[in-house]
């Protein structure tokens, strides 16, 4: 217990520490590099609850995936953002506003959280014994295959619509066939002369 | 023994004693395994040179130590003597933990490698996805060296690992779906020991040649060594690092070589269990059919090295997106429908809903 206890407030601690440096940090690269730290301690605490599935689910998708994008567009940036940062004064109150309504919402939502009489005895037994990737894959299919198939449509809604809007035709450019360059044998372009000394081609 | 096990059983000290057993026995064979993985680097380094000499008729390293058996130590030793440089305008920071991020992760990955049955550091559940997440967090490695060396042709080694490295991911995790449709497990010892007739084994055939080439991608390996264009880039994403920083880069590729071709063997070639199922073949240890089975991967690494030009960056990327991804998009379909409908799908006892 007291390993396990260790283990989580090392974990929560960096978490929260990185998650903090994410927004306090001054240079936009050292902010996505600390957020990959958050996200590797969220895994690792999801590890502790026995969810290793979402665990690395999470590692892999945003670490792996997510994140590297951001670092892409965050380096090739070349933004001077402390002159951003100038005005940024003025928005204060309106900060504070925002987060004022939005810890009112969480206090009222702890204060008032009530589980449903009906949850404890509605839990499945029978997953007990299954690993919790069978699990998830059991419930993901099958009870809810309409809504996991409409979150995959509405990803390559979204997916259709970034190609849209970002693809270009560029008339002027010259582009490789493949095909021409696969199609190309050595006879085609070379020719091979047998010269006789002192005479030339 | 036994008073190792009385102590177990029962008395109030039992708690720590096995606490303490367990943390002897796996910090000893966490060393057994860093320890012998160097060991092989060192010596792959040397294989390598030795093969792409014997490609080229050439001689190879000879002069140090028996048929130059001590140069990789020689060459060790040099590295270490040498000074560490820090460009003055790097951010020094990430420019020293990039090589060492990138070293570590290529040793991590080795907790859920099973050597052998029951020879395995973490048998966790889902270890193929452990695997993925660790090499997928080998990126940053590259991308921060990169970034950190704050010169451009570094710079533009790091983005190119990056794009690569990503590309061939996706079709990489697409080929062990493959595999984990067949076993219907994500734990690998459990991959290795699923049995699989031989048309499956026919099925998987093209999927165990476009992983070669992923992993040939994934850890820049010619004739996909795009981010180290020494030809363009003078050295891509390493080029601003000497000595100790220099060598762990160079200590993390071939430790990434070595996994990638233990994660082959164990998705495709069976781990630890003798080739083609011959079982009089059963008395040789499985740890040497494993190191033999990577050893072959390996060679197949030097070998392509040795025989390949190098791609040019847009055939790269077309290969990885315009080919490979719709292949094995399509192959998943495929292997899903085919043990669907031969009643061969490895879940169908457990789900019991089909």
């Amino acid at each position: 217990m007291i390993v396990q206890a260790f283990a989580f407030y090392l974990f929560a601690g960096i978490l929260i520490l990185s998650a903090l440096m994410v927004v306090s940090a001054r240079n936009p690269v050292h902010s996505v590099l600390f957020l990959i730290l958050a996200f590797f301690n969220a895994s690792g605490l999801f590890v502790m609850l026995g969810a290793e599935f979402l665990a690395m689910i999470l590692i892999i998708v945003y670490v792996g995936a997510v994140a590297v994008l951001f670092l892409f567009v965050v380096m090739m940036l070349d933004v001077d953002f402390a002159s951003l940062r100038k005005g940024c004064m003025r928005y204060v109150p309106l900060g504070i506003i925002l987060g004022g309504v939005l810890l009112f919402e969480l206090v009222t939502l702890y204060t008032y959280w009530r589980t449903a009489p009906g949850v404890k005895f509605a839990t499945p037994t029978a997953v007990n014994d299954l690993t919790n990737t069978e699990a998830l894959g059991m419930i993901l299919y099958t009870d809810y295959v309409f809504a996991f198939q409409m979150a995959g449509l509405i990803l390559l809604v979204a997916m259709i619509g970034a190609i849209v809007l970002t693809l270009r035709s560029r008339p002027n450019v010259r582009k490789q066939n493949m095909l021409d360059q696969h199609k190309r044998q050595a006879s085609d372009v070379l020719e091979i002369k047998r010269v006789t000394p002192r005479t030339g081609v | 023994m036994a008073p190792v096990s009385t102590i177990i059983d029962g008395s109030a000290e039992s708690w720590l004693v096995q606490a303490a057993i367990w943390l002897a026995w796996t910090t000893g064979f966490s060393l057994l395994v860093i320890i012998g993985i160097l060991l092989c680097v060192a010596y792959m380094t040397y294989a390598e040179r030795k093969v792409l000499a014997g490609m080229q008729r050439r001689q190879g390293p000879m002069t140090v130590g028996p048929f130059g058996l001590l140069q990789p130590f020689a060459d060790g030793l040099k590295m270490l003597s040498k000074e560490t440089i820090i460009p003055s305008q790097a951010h020094r920071i990430i420019f020293l933990l990039a090589p060492i991020m990138l070293f570590s992760l290529s040793l991590i990955a080795w907790v859920v490698i099973p050597f052998d049955k029951g020879w395995v550091l973490a048998n966790i559940n889902v270890g193929v996805l452990f695997l993925l997440a660790i090499s997928s967090m080998g990126v940053y490695g590259v991308i921060m060296a990169g970034w950190a060396s704050n010169s451009r042709y570094a710079f533009l080694g790091g983005l190119r690992a990056a794009s690569q490295m990503i590309s061939y991911k996706a079709s990489m995790g697409l080929i062990i779906v493959c595999i984990l449709l067949v076993t219907g497990s994500l734990n690998l010892q459990e991959i290795v020991l699923a049995p699989r007739p031989i048309w499956v084994q026919i099925l998987l055939l093209p999927m165990l040649g476009v992983f070669l080439v992923c992993i040939l991608a994934e850890c820049n390996r010619a004739p996909f060594d795009l981010p180290e264009g020494e030809s363009e880039l003078a050295g891509g994403f390493m080029v601003e690092y000497s000595s100790m920083s220099y060598a762990l880069f160079f200590l993390g590729e071939y430790a990434n070589m070595l996994l990638m071709s233990a994660i082959t063997t164990i998705l495709f070639l069976g781990g630890w269990l003798p080739p083609f199922g011959i079982s009089f073949l059963g008395f040789v240890p499985g740890i040497i059919w494993f190191v033999l089975k990577i050893m072959a991967i390996m060679f197949f690494f030097f070998w392509t090295r040795a025989t390949l030009p190098r791609f040019r960056y847009d055939q790269l990327m077309r290969l990885g997106w315009k080919v490979f991804l719709p292949f094995t998009m399509g192959w998943v379909v495929l292997t899903a429908g085919l043990l669907m409908s031969f009643n061969a799908l490895p879940g169908q006892i457990v789900g019991g809903g089909l």
